[in-house]
């Protein structure tokens, strides 16, 4: 079957397929050409490579279950998508989350944000020759990713906050590894601006190319830091503050032009008020109680032991759950049962904390919100993350709608890369930050 | 209670059409029928309103009622900073509802989506077929008859 653009196609120009594998798009997605030399005349995208059905699923899985499927969306920053969905879920039900949970998941959706920019602008940079941008980049995103490691216990597929609160509890050595991220992001992104914000290769690749009016961008439902770019105040985070960010000082940087310079300015300055907001939360955060695991019996002795008389003396968890203790519970998770994981020592080793794990993890038990349907979205690293969940009472979503933020951006591709040179679709294309996983679901 | 005033204002201005406004969990929801969407966006798009984005445009299918569908969309205003849904139920029979492609870009894309994944088809929209799956695959795979683990693989597959 012709596509749009054969049929479309003049005498005379040539029709030139960029992708949908091509060693300058980060993401597959095949973009159509029409070309007159070197001129672009007309273009049509075409997405849904990476389409897996991530709606459909949802509908077949618990609430609790689908978290993990959250994950994939935008993998750069999985943090900030587990926290969208887990939000949308916790309007439902109108939950109440520790303060903790709240400061933690607040460091947590930024240190994601600041991984997000560096991988876009990091593979932007390296597009346009800048190699060495591009493994500075890389390795101020480690230190982060270590971070995220250590709370998290996975680099990209974290599932780390749950509905309710968060999994675990922070690492006794937190701060330390923080400080060390936040120093080590900082000595980068000032030797980034050193060696970008003047340099004329990458300025005549980027400044006044494929630029976007505000009117233009608002009409295509850009959001995040593209809708930035072109001057338009409007941050999520501010616009409709959710966790803690009304308590914290961040501003919201704008572009001015909204090409693709500003695109890369805007992600910038992002991350250094991310930074700030990072610092903030890090001061504000409650204290909790240095935790010691308990070293006292095995799951298995306690076990033994239960059945001739009632346990008290501590269980010993496995490894994994460190930081889930019982004791930390009432800092990290909401206090009300039903939507949160029972704490493994009372399923080890009492019978009524047995059957509250199976009421929880049962088929048609478990979390249930009321009927109805909600709207919520966080500020993700590309612009409003929103869910959109209809529930019928049961245990799993009736209807899960994600508005991806990168879905509306690069609709609007063909439209910026009209009438330019095929060399300017790569920095258009790098500066949108594009995600496959969370265009095509 | 700004949020009461547009709602109230749509009952006023459209009372044939506006079949239910609603506050629920602080969102503003107003239910319409399918014929008024057009002229409805025009009026909350324009000023004083100004719902000038176009956040998200999707479909729920209730397998079982009459109408079985519904389109959901969900408007943004920048300088009320306020939200609002409406929503449109589709009949099966007669699966078609207005584009908003006019009127908002993102809607081209958006609507593909929703005619790929339920079957729903946009009057005026300039080039509606399918952008997830591809040409020739059957079905619309959202809509809840649709089985979840059903295959349609592009290559026979190895007994």
């Amino acid at each position: 079957m012709p596509t749009r653009i054969q049929k479309e196609a003049r005498q005379g120009t040539m029709l030139l397929n960029m992708g949908p594998s091509h060693p300058a798009m980060h993401g597959t997605i095949r973009i159509m050409l029409e070309l007159d030399s070197e001129r672009i005349l007309n273009s049509e995208v075409e997405v849904g490579y990476l389409h897996r059905g991530f709606e459909k699923q949802c509908e077949n899985r618990t609430y609790f279950n689908l978290l993990p499927y959250t994950d994939r969306l935008n993998y750069v920053s999985p943090l900030i998508n587990n926290l969208g969905y887990v939000m949308t879920v916790e309007k439902m039900f109108g939950v109440e989350v520790p303060e903790r949970a709240q400061y933690i998941r607040v460091i947590m959706s930024e240190l994601s944000r600041i991984s997000d920019h560096l991988t876009c602008l990091a593979a932007m940079a390296m597009e346009c020759g800048a190699f060495t941008v591009f493994l500075y980049k890389m390795k101020a995103r480690e230190f982060i990713w270590d971070v995220i490691e250590q709370t998290t216990g996975a680099r990209m597929t974290t599932s780390y906050i749950r509905i309710g609160g968060v999994r675990a509890d922070l690492e006794p050595n937190f701060a330390a590894a923080l400080e060390k991220a936040i120093k080590e992001t900082r000595a980068v992104l000032k030797d980034v601006h050193g060696l970008l914000d003047k340099n004329k290769i990458f300025l005549n690749r980027t400044r006044d190319v494929a630029v976007m009016t505000p009117e233009n961008a608002i009409a295509y439902g850009w959001t995040g830091p593209c809708l930035r770019s072109t001057g338009v105040y409007y941050d999520v985070r501010k616009a409709h503050p959710y966790l803690t960010y009304n308590r914290l000082n961040f501003e919201v940087p704008l572009g001015e032009r909204g090409d693709n310079f500003d695109r890369y300015l805007v992600r910038m300055k992002e991350m250094d008020q991310s930074l700030r907001i990072i610092e903030q939360a890090a001061t504000h955060l409650p204290e909790t109680p240095a935790g010691v695991m308990a070293q006292d019996v095995e799951p298995a002795e306690a076990i033994k032991e239960s059945r001739r008389k009632k346990v008290r003396t501590g269980v010993r968890l496995s490894p994994n759950l460190e930081g889930s203790e019982k004791d930390k519970y009432k800092n990290i998770l909401a206090a009300e049962k039903g939507y949160v994981v029972p704490p493994k020592e009372e399923t080890y080793t009492s019978i009524e904390g047995l059957i509250n794990h199976f009421m929880f993890f049962m088929r048609g038990h478990g979390i249930r919100p009321p009927q109805g349907e909600v709207y919520f979205s966080v500020e993700g690293g590309n612009g409003e993350l929103g869910f959109y969940i209809v529930s019928d009472g049961t245990d799993r979503p009736y209807r899960l709608h994600l508005r991806a933020p990168c879905f509306h951006i690069v609709a609007a591709l063909e439209h910026l890369i009209k009438g330019r040179y095929v060399a300017d679709v790569i920095p258009t294309f790098g500066s949108m930050n594009m995600i496959g996983g969370e265009l095509d679901r | 209670m700004e949020e009461k005033k547009i709602l109230d204002l749509l009952k006023l201005k459209f009372p044939e059409v506006v079949k239910d406004v609603s506050t629920t969990l602080g969102d503003d929801v107003a239910v319409i029928d399918k014929e008024a969407l057009l002229p409805l966006v025009k009026f909350l798009k324009d000023k004083p309103y100004e719902y000038t984005m176009l956040l998200d445009l999707t479909c729920v299918d209730y397998l079982g009622e009459e109408p079985r569908f519904e389109m959901v969309y969900h408007l943004f205003s920048l300088p009320q900073n306020k939200r609002l849904r409406i929503k449109a139920k589709l009949g099966e029979k007669d699966l078609r509802i207005a584009s908003l492609t006019a009127i908002w870009k993102n809607a081209n894309w958006l609507e593909r989506e929703v005619y790929d994944l339920f079957g729903v088809s946009f009057e005026g929209h300039p080039d509606l077929r399918r952008i997830f799956m591809y040409d020739g695959f059957e079905g619309n795979p959202l809509r809840k008859d649709y089985p979840l683990r059903k295959r349609q693989p592009r290559l026979r597959l190895r007994e």
